[in-house]
């Protein structure tokens, strides 16, 4: 078994609640540079010349087989050569750790694919306007309690100007459709994802996110993988710092004390700014849920708030 | 005098237009400003009675429905939804 870094207790809980994870700088330069050099970047991202178009320039990288062409439901493990750039990222550590808690070991690869975002001189050429990508969730209508997990690999600097993926935190228990939700242009706590090369994000399927515009003058690359469980997704990460009083309940609402924010039933209940008032609390019920599923456990919860609506003395 | 009609969406922390607000859109008939996804990380006001005192006009307001039998803890789209709009006049 290749060494691998499993989660803790608190990362899963901030994954269940906020419905993603960041590792900023976690690829080492010698792998963003070989990646970026086989798909045909060759001195950086600052170097655009010999481009000649938006569909051309994706032609080309398709056509070039440095991504590999792999059919959906692959193991994970056959779906990258071990000597390429992808091979050599999915080998590290904390990427073969992250994706064992989150998915399991033997996932299977659903599907990947090379953002390219271009700068304004590239849409200004063709006659076009340069947006930025609607608000959507990945996919379909998808009601299961197992989650798939995606994979935002940056392999260059991303700056504010160059228009990273933008995000809503804790959007990623809501059941919707697909682009449905284009109409929310801006949302209160979105994120614009601004990190160093190397950059890893680990999202839940169901998150609510868009590309940015590009208002650099260089093309922005971001690399997305997604992977499915085959296994049921309870207890796959570190468990050993899961307290022994987890099942146990907290005084509520009249405290003598602030709670403890490190809690993991705090960070289950913690609103999120866009959190109406009263769905903010449907959210703290389905988190738990979801928590009760990764924990193998239906007895937890927190701060009462599904005891309390399960409670009928027969 | 022609006519234009300026949109304002906003979505509020509850079905009281004095809540604060937590999403929003604007879509300009005008021609003159050009809204997308993810431009502003500021709401363009604090409440739904803001932007009633700035001269929007209420349009059309989320009614409240019961819950589907079934589908009560369930969270899906944003549930309080109000549109606004200003009509200009394009060649003032």
């Amino acid at each position: 078994m290749a060494d691998r870094n499993l989660l803790n207790s608190r990362q899963m809980a901030h994954f269940t609640a906020r419905g993603f994870l960041r590792f900023d700088a976690v690829v080492p330069d010698s792998i963003n540079r070989a990646f970026l050099c086989e798909i045909g970047v060759v001195d950086g991202v600052d170097q655009n010349t010999g481009i000649d178009g938006i569909a051309e320039h994706h032609a080309r990288i398709m056509a070039s087989s440095a991504v590999p062409v792999v059919p959906a439901g692959t193991l994970l493990a056959d779906a990258y050569p071990q000597g390429c750039a992808l091979g050599k990222l999915m080998a590290l550590p904390e990427v073969l750790g992250t994706i064992e808690s989150l998915v399991g070991k033997g996932c299977l690869f659903d599907h990947h694919f090379l953002h390219v975002t271009f700068p304004e001189r590239f849409f200004e050429a063709e006659g076009r306007r340069n947006v930025s990508q609607h608000l959507h969730q990945d996919s379909t209508i998808d009601l299961r309690r197992a989650f798939d997990v995606q994979i935002l690999y940056f392999p260059h600097e991303v700056t504010r100007e160059m228009g990273g993926t933008r995000f809503v935190p804790g959007t990623h228990l809501r059941v919707v459709s697909e682009a449905a939700i284009s109409r929310y242009q801006n949302i209160l706590g979105q994120q614009h994802i601004v990190c160093p090369a190397g950059t890893l994000f680990f999202m839940h399927h169901g998150i609510w996110h868009g590309g940015g515009v590009n208002l650099s003058d260089h093309l922005r690359y971001m690399f997305k993988i997604r992977l499915c469980p085959i296994v049921r997704q309870t207890r796959l990460w570190n468990t050993s710092d899961l307290p022994e009083d987890h099942l146990e309940q907290r005084p509520i609402f009249w405290l003598n004390k602030q709670p403890d924010p490190e809690h993991i039933h705090s960070m289950l209940t913690r609103p999120e700014p866009w959190h109406e008032q009263d769905t903010g609390r449907l959210e703290y019920l389905n988190r738990i849920r979801m928590w009760r599923y990764l924990l193998g456990d239906e007895r937890f919860d927190a701060d009462y708030w599904i005891t309390r609506v399960e409670n009928e003395p027969e | 005098m022609a006519l234009r009609q300026q949109v304002l969406v906003l979505y509020l922390k509850s079905s009281a237009l004095d809540t604060e607000v937590i999403g929003w859109a604007n879509y300009d008939g005008t021609g003159e400003t050009a809204h997308m996804a993810g431009d502003s990380d500021d709401p363009p006001y604090r409440t739904g009675i803001g932007a009633l005192r700035d001269g929007w006009r209420l349009l059309q307001a989320t009614p409240l429905a019961p819950h589907a039998t079934g589908d009560e803890y369930r969270t899906s789209y944003l549930k309080y939804e109000f549109f606004f709009e200003k009509l200009v006049d394009a060649d003032g």
